[in-house]
């Protein structure tokens, strides 16, 4: 694509925006623009001011300073209606959607064709089809919207944001579900919405996605601007340095690989596990030991975990600890074995917003203690206290709202909630999803220090990268099935990637 | 063109199926209701050889038109994910205001649409502490049924005569419908009017559509920048004025006003909304739906008084169904999150 001088006129130009909450200030003087036709991607930590600038953006938030130019225009957007009759549609993280009504609405909600003052559904259902055939969407648009995937859903959610007159488009994560050929697809979409001139602004934690698409780069750190660079002018390296803030050798994790020694006693002895889609699953996992679980969306990583973990009951196969069957029936019981699990949905399955850091870290102890063995405040405080500083949770107040802690600091509030209860075996499931570099980094570290002091841990992750640098072995999952067991020394992604392509060859 | 994952299949029986399921999904408890109307009416005929005649059917309408005209309200409200606790104990307060506004002399012309207007008083007054107070519906709709209990008793502690002819006649005159005994009163009309009413509202226009998107999701449905606040205050206005219209209505049914009337109305209205195949979350279900609830609740209650058997068991089943129902429910939503 031809590269867009810099004297061309931007569509969107935002400058000087300043938002404050209370005495912290989120985003400060910030400048931010956006040229036609192009895909433009705002980098930066957690807590980095990136949804504050698009809640700016989108009318979601009122800026305290600064100006929003739109078209040559000035523009104040008083509610997210507003920016949306302007021309600046956002489709969010997670999916903002009316999973109840049919496909045709969820686009054309609020601008339906009507008649006589009633809604014509033939003309809407007409005039989505056409919405989605300009896509290369095939669905139907009288179907309700629960009934499709994901990935569907959020191509609609699209659909739903170019059905009006836009001029700035902002997808907000909209890779985080989505496997490998529903991105592909998505990038389909954005490639064509690119050549009709629609701004786009793409927000993702993944580096590989922002290098395949986008063609601009704002970063911010700290609520500051960083600055504005070409894509293809900016090293990987660099990037993520100015991210961060720091040099970029500190980056780099020590490898994990001390292999195990043959014939030692496993721990942790899984055999021919089983329930619905998983069938005969063998793991074995040592003392002190990181197991990576490395497969595609769907083959069954998860499950394995939930049935680890006594989340759900398997219906063939043995769970062995040193050497003694076991049946984790349910999560307490799986506890009592020291086998702990932290979930990948971390929002609704791990964290309670409403409740604060202290009570999150030490919600388990206190349910494993049982309510006659209440723990003194006092005792709350200073076992919370000590898990912030050894996690490196900020902001380091016991008493904050779990809920506004950034990701990254949440996983780590999920960890700590699960040391507490000082576990023989963790397992993670993403611990690392949708939480920026930094903290990915702090939390694949921390991984390899507990090993270090004797925990065996279960990594769980979808990206490959991940799992081999902090795993000392990979099980490979394909199909609900164990396919191999291998020294991530052996392996690099491309060969890992390789061998969860393989097809089936029924062994 | 089309990527991978985004065919749909059509042409084939079993396409067609999905087709519907994907499309009509929600229609299946309303469905169900009907199914269980049909069982009852096939049922009691066997059993009685003659509970399906039309004066028996007739008078099902007839009946329990007041608790039709509330169900639609009702509907609106638990569409929103909402509940209206209040509608029995406003049904008895308007019933009691205009009943004491005819017995003072007030032509029936500008009683009932004061009757009409306290009903949507009670009804915003509900909404305004649901949005700007943030109260739950619950408790809010809790109050607002004290409110007007205690308010239907301030107005007179014993029943009250009505004698207006105009309000007399909605009840007390049979239109022949069909040939047979087939009649109707004007009260059923009403009824049935407010049904088609309430039914258009909610399919074709921007109004009933934002309702179901509110119990869809509140928070989506305001970023997509749809008069979230607006709707639901309108929902349980609704429902007010449809609790008002219940007050004419039952207080032409009974000739007469009492304090007392109404109580547990609420929750008949619950349970005949929630037969009808409308979600307590909200979002799915239909005007329609509450109908057939209503039928059913009707049908039993007059099953049970042709067994001679005590009225409280038509309590008990409409208990036992409305556990049915939910459970059903419950099935239908938990197997459309797991995909």
């Amino acid at each position: 694509m031809v590269p867009v001088s810099d004297d061309a006129r931007p569509v969107v130009e935002v400058t000087g925006a300043t938002v404050r909450f209370l005495a912290e200030t989120a985003l400060d003087g910030v400048d931010f623009r956006m040229f036609p036709g192009e895909v433009h991607s705002l980098m930066g930590e957690n807590g980095a001011g990136k949804s504050t600038l698009i809640k700016g953006l989108t009318g979601a938030l009122r800026l305290d300073a600064g100006d929003i130019v739109l078209d040559g225009e000035p523009v104040h957007f008083g509610s997210p209606a507003d920016a949306q009759r302007a021309g600046i549609r956002t489709v969010y993280q997670e999916i903002d959607l009316l999973p109840n009504l049919s496909v045709a609405e969820n686009i054309l909600l609020g601008r339906e064709p009507r008649r006589w003052g009633a809604i014509d559904w033939k003309a809407m259902r007409r005039e989505a089809a056409a919405v989605l055939g300009e896509l290369g969407l095939d669905v139907d648009p009288a179907s309700t919207l629960s009934s499709h995937s994901l990935a569907i859903q959020q191509l609609i959610a699209i659909a739903r944001a170019i059905s009006a007159d836009v001029k700035v488009l902002v997808l907000d994560e909209p890779t985080s579900s989505l496997d490998l050929d529903e991105v592909a697809e998505l990038f389909r979409v954005i490639r064509e919405l690119k050549e009709r001139g629609v701004a786009i602004l793409f927000v993702s934690h993944f580096l590989d996605q922002v290098y395949e698409i986008c063609d601009r780069v704002t970063v911010l750190r700290g609520g500051k601007l960083v600055g504005e660079y070409l894509t293809r002018e900016l090293l990987r390296i660099d990037l993520v340095q100015k991210m961060l803030g720091r040099s970029a050798d500190e980056l780099v994790v020590r490898p994990r690989s001390e292999p195990v020694e043959s014939g030692e006693e496993a721990m942790l002895d899984v055999r021919g596990l089983g329930r619905g889609r998983l069938e005969g699953v063998d793991l074995v996992l040592a003392e002190g030991e990181v197991l990576g679980l490395a497969g595609l969306l769907g083959s069954g990583r998860t499950e394995v975990a939930r049935l680890l973990t006594g989340i759900d009951r398997p219906d063939d196969g043995t769970i062995a600890l040193d050497g003694v069957v076991i049946s984790p029936r349910n999560p307490r019981r799986a506890i009592g074995y020291g086998l702990t699990y932290s979930s990948e949905n971390r929002r609704t399955e791990g964290i309670i917003g409403e409740l604060t850091v202290r009570e999150n870290i030490t919600l388990a102890l206190q349910a494993q203690r049982g309510i006659f063995r209440r723990m003194r405040h006092s005792r709350q405080k200073e076992l919370a206290a000590s898990w912030i500083e050894a996690l490196g949770i900020r902001p380091s107040s016991t008493e904050q709202l779990a809920g506004t802690l950034s990701g990254g600091n949440q996983q780590k509030v999920l960890l700590a909630r699960l040391l507490a209860l000082a576990p023989r075996i963790l397992v993670l499931d993403e611990p690392t999803r949708g939480i920026d570099i930094g903290a990915k980094v702090e939390v694949q570290r921390l991984v390899g220090e507990l090993a270090d002091n004797g925990m065996s841990v279960v990594f769980i992750s979808a990206e490959l990268e991940e799992v081999l640098r902090v795993s000392s072995r990979i099980t490979l999952l394909r199909d609900g099935r164990a396919v191999a067991t291998l020294q991530s020394d052996a392996l690099t992604v491309d060969s890992l990637l390789a061998m969860i392509a393989q097809p089936d060859d029924g062994e | 063109m089309t990527g991978i994952p985004v065919t749909v299949e059509r042409a084939s029986a079993s396409g067609a199926l999905r087709r519907f399921f994907s499309r009509r999904a929600s229609w299946i408890p309303v469905l169900a209701a009907l199914a269980i109307l049909i069982v009852m009416f096939i049922g009691a005929q066997a059993y009685f050889g003659n509970f399906l005649t039309p004066r028996v059917i007739s008078s099902l309408l007839l009946d329990n038109a007041y608790l039709l005209i509330l169900a639609v309200g009702m509907t609106f409200v638990i569409l929103t994910g909402g509940i209206d606790l209040s509608v029995g104990a406003v049904m008895a307060f308007t019933g009691m205001l205009g009943a004491s506004l005819l017995r003072d002399g007030l032509p029936v012309g500008v009683v009932v649409p004061v009757m009409l207007l306290i009903g949507a008083a009670m009804g915003l007054a509900v909404g305004i502490m649901v949005q700007y107070f943030d109260v739950q519906p619950f408790i809010a709709s809790l109050a607002a049924m004290f409110a007007a209990r205690g308010l239907a008793f301030m107005v007179s502690l014993s029943s009250i005569r009505v004698e207006d002819p105009a309000i007399l006649w909605l009840q007390s005159t049979r239109i022949q419908a069909a040939p047979g005994s087939w009649f109707i009163t004007p009260t059923g009309i009403l009824a049935i009017l407010v049904v088609i009413v309430g039914a258009l509202l909610l399919a074709y226009t921007r109004f009933g559509r934002t309702i179901y998107a509110i119990g869809g999701n509140e928070q989506s449905a305001r970023l997509m920048g749809l008069p979230v606040v607006r709707t639901k205050l309108l929902a349980y206005v609704v429902s007010g004025v449809c609790a008002g219209l219940a007050g004419v209505v039952f207080t032409a049914y009974t000739g007469a006003s009492y304090p007392l009337n109404g109580i547990g109305t609420e929750l008949d209205t619950i349970a005949a909304v929630v037969i009808g195949g409308t979600l307590l979350t909200g979002g799915s279900g239909y005007v329609l739906g509450s109908m057939i609830g209503v039928l059913v609740y009707g049908s039993i209650k007059t099953v049970i008084s042709f067994l001679g058997a005590e009225q409280s068991w038509t309590r008990i089943t409409i208990g036992a169904l409305l556990l049915l129902f939910v459970v059903v429910q419950r099935i239908i939503v938990a197997r459309s999150s797991r995909r």
